[in-house]
């Protein structure tokens, strides 16, 4: 049962006095404007036992993401696909407030919001990764780790997932005498956009993008939007317990295409170096 | 891409209606003796039972807040609600969607009213047809004014999405299988917040906007037939329903 939970993040009063004095003259705590995204660093392939890899820094906020390539039977209804499975966890690690066990409706959200993203976009041509219709297919699991959490986590997580996917390498597996075989060899995901989602969040009337812990403990509401590489919307999902008037709706969705490109761009940069 | 068609020639829908119109949508309020307050809705095939139970003691008591309510939601699935039986187990779904059913209902909701206390909102789906989500919202919103709790607006949801390239008001159940875009999104009508919005499908700068503000019309549709619902409860047959009594309810 879902229910209306305090953040366990409580600033200290002054603390919270000076944000939102800051907020007033277009400022933030840490130095940047309200528009501002913090720095995206990304190592790729870290790990080798993975098929394809990726750590994401997104100012203190760290996940990795590994991808792992199985066969198995196609979802139902979607005989004509692979299948493609991203999940998430926030690991012990991540802050002092986040406890082993199953994951609670934050992490399920979260887990479903950046799934949301990479599917809806069709970023990966599933139909491209099909071995015997209806019977065996490519299972592309993308498991993210957040081992460290400084808010928002929907885009680092977002961020780690394409830039894993973008760069595994897929084994080739081939049908020999009704058996799977796998040839040893490997190639690149059929890969058709890069879908980035940015995140806002709303204190008071100003909207902030890339929020750190300590922003977000204080947000009323929260907005991710997903963009392709065509500029297109794929996903959008508005959490917290506040709300948003349709022009604040409208501006961050101006912005996520613009901020989007630009993280985009950088993500490309970063693979080819 | 060989899409189904969804729109014919004369613009009807599958099911008949017209890009611009919601499915048959019955709202009955006190269904539940029990309940503090209750309603059922039949939206399209939907058939929807929502229960407020509540402002009441939470239990584990360590989860109450000293300065406001506890909302509590559960979205829930009858096994029998859909083609394939349903595990009656909570999905990762079902998760999700409480937490925006009740991220949707907060806002609306005067929490600090009641200090120390829970209110509890059951959304059970007795048979599911597309846009359950929207039409748990709206039930559990008249549920909510059934239940005497103070509020701050209504909230109305309804979707909107994109299907053989066109932006269609209320997505049934094969138009968000077989369309290529649903938007659900909540509204409080009077005081003009959206706090619902989700979407998966692909749209472009302007039919996102478009998308936007047909769901937005159809929330204020919505919101037409929750306040008849509850005029006719509270009010029953001695007031008609014309805009010179509803004016002087508002200004009371």
């Amino acid at each position: 049962m879902s229910l209306s939970r305090k953040s366990p993040i409580i600033l200290e009063y002054l603390r919270k006095r000076q944000m939102l004095d800051l907020l007033t003259t277009g400022k933030r705590l840490d130095g940047r404007n309200l528009d501002e995204l913090r720095k995206l660093e990304i190592n790729f392939d870290v790990i080798k036992k993975a098929d394809g890899s990726a750590q994401v820094k997104l100012g203190n906020s760290e996940v990795i993401a590994g991808v792992k390539v199985e066969t198995g039977e196609p979802f139902e209804g979607l005989e004509n696909k692979g299948a493609l499975i991203v999940t998430a966890e926030v690991l012990p690690t991540a802050s002092p407030f986040i406890e082993p066990g199953p994951p609670d409706e934050d992490t399920i959200e979260l887990a479903r919001v950046v799934d949301r993203g990479i599917r809806e976009s069709e970023m990966v041509d599933l139909e491209k990764l099909v071995l015997i219709h209806g019977k065996i297919v490519y299972t592309i699991f993308v498991d993210c780790s957040i081992i460290n959490a400084d808010g928002n986590l929907f885009d680092a997580t977002s961020y780690a997932v394409i830039s894993a996917l973008t760069s595994c390498k897929l084994p080739i597996f081939k049908i020999q005498d009704d058996v799977v075989v796998n040839t040893g060899n490997k190639q690149g995901p059929p890969i058709t956009t890069l879908p980035v989602s940015i995140t806002a969040i709303k204190i008071g009337d100003t909207i902030l993008l890339d929020p750190t812990a300590e922003e977000e403990s204080c947000m009323e509401a929260r907005i991710t939007i997903t963009t392709n590489s065509n500029g297109e919307y794929t996903a959008i999902q508005k959490g917290s317990a506040g709300s948003f008037t349709l022009d604040q709706i409208k501006y961050v969705a101006d912005i996520a295409r613009n901020k989007g490109e630009q993280i985009r761009e950088k993500i490309k940069e970063l693979m080819k170096s | 891409m060989n899409e189904t068609i969804l729109i014919d020639e004369s613009g009807k829908r599958t099911d008949g209606r017209s890009i611009d119109e919601l499915r048959e949508i019955k709202l009955t309020i006190g269904v539940l003796k029990k309940a503090n307050g209750s309603a059922f809705i039949e939206f399209g095939k939907n058939k929807i039972i929502v229960a407020v139970y509540g402002p009441r003691e939470v239990h584990p008591k360590h989860m109450a807040q000293p300065d406001k309510c506890v909302l509590r939601c559960r979205y829930h699935m009858s096994p029998f609600s859909t083609d394939t039986r349903k595990n009656p187990a909570p999905s990762r779904r079902e998760i999700e969607i409480s937490k925006v059913i009740r991220e949707a209902l907060e806002p609306a909701v005067v929490l600090e009213d009641y200090p120390r206390a829970a209110i509890d909102i059951f959304v059970e789906v007795l048979q599911a047809d597309g846009g359950s989500r929207c039409a748990g919202i709206t039930a559990a919103s008249v549920a909510l004014a059934d239940a005497g709790i103070n509020m701050r607006d209504l909230v109305a949801a309804c979707a909107a999405g994109k299907i053989n390239n066109k932006i269609a008001l209320d997505i049934n159940d094969v138009e968000d299988k077989e369309g290529s875009a649903d938007m659900p999104v909540a509204y409080l009508p009077n005081l003009e917040q959206i706090t619902l919005l989700q979407l998966d499908g692909i749209l472009n700068k302007s039919q996102f906007t478009e998308c936007l503000e047909k769901s937005l019309q159809g929330c204020k549709m919505v919101y037409e037939i929750q306040r008849k619902a509850l005029m006719e409860k509270y009010f029953g047959n001695d007031l008609p329903l014309d805009d010179e009594n509803t004016e002087e309810i508002k200004e009371e």
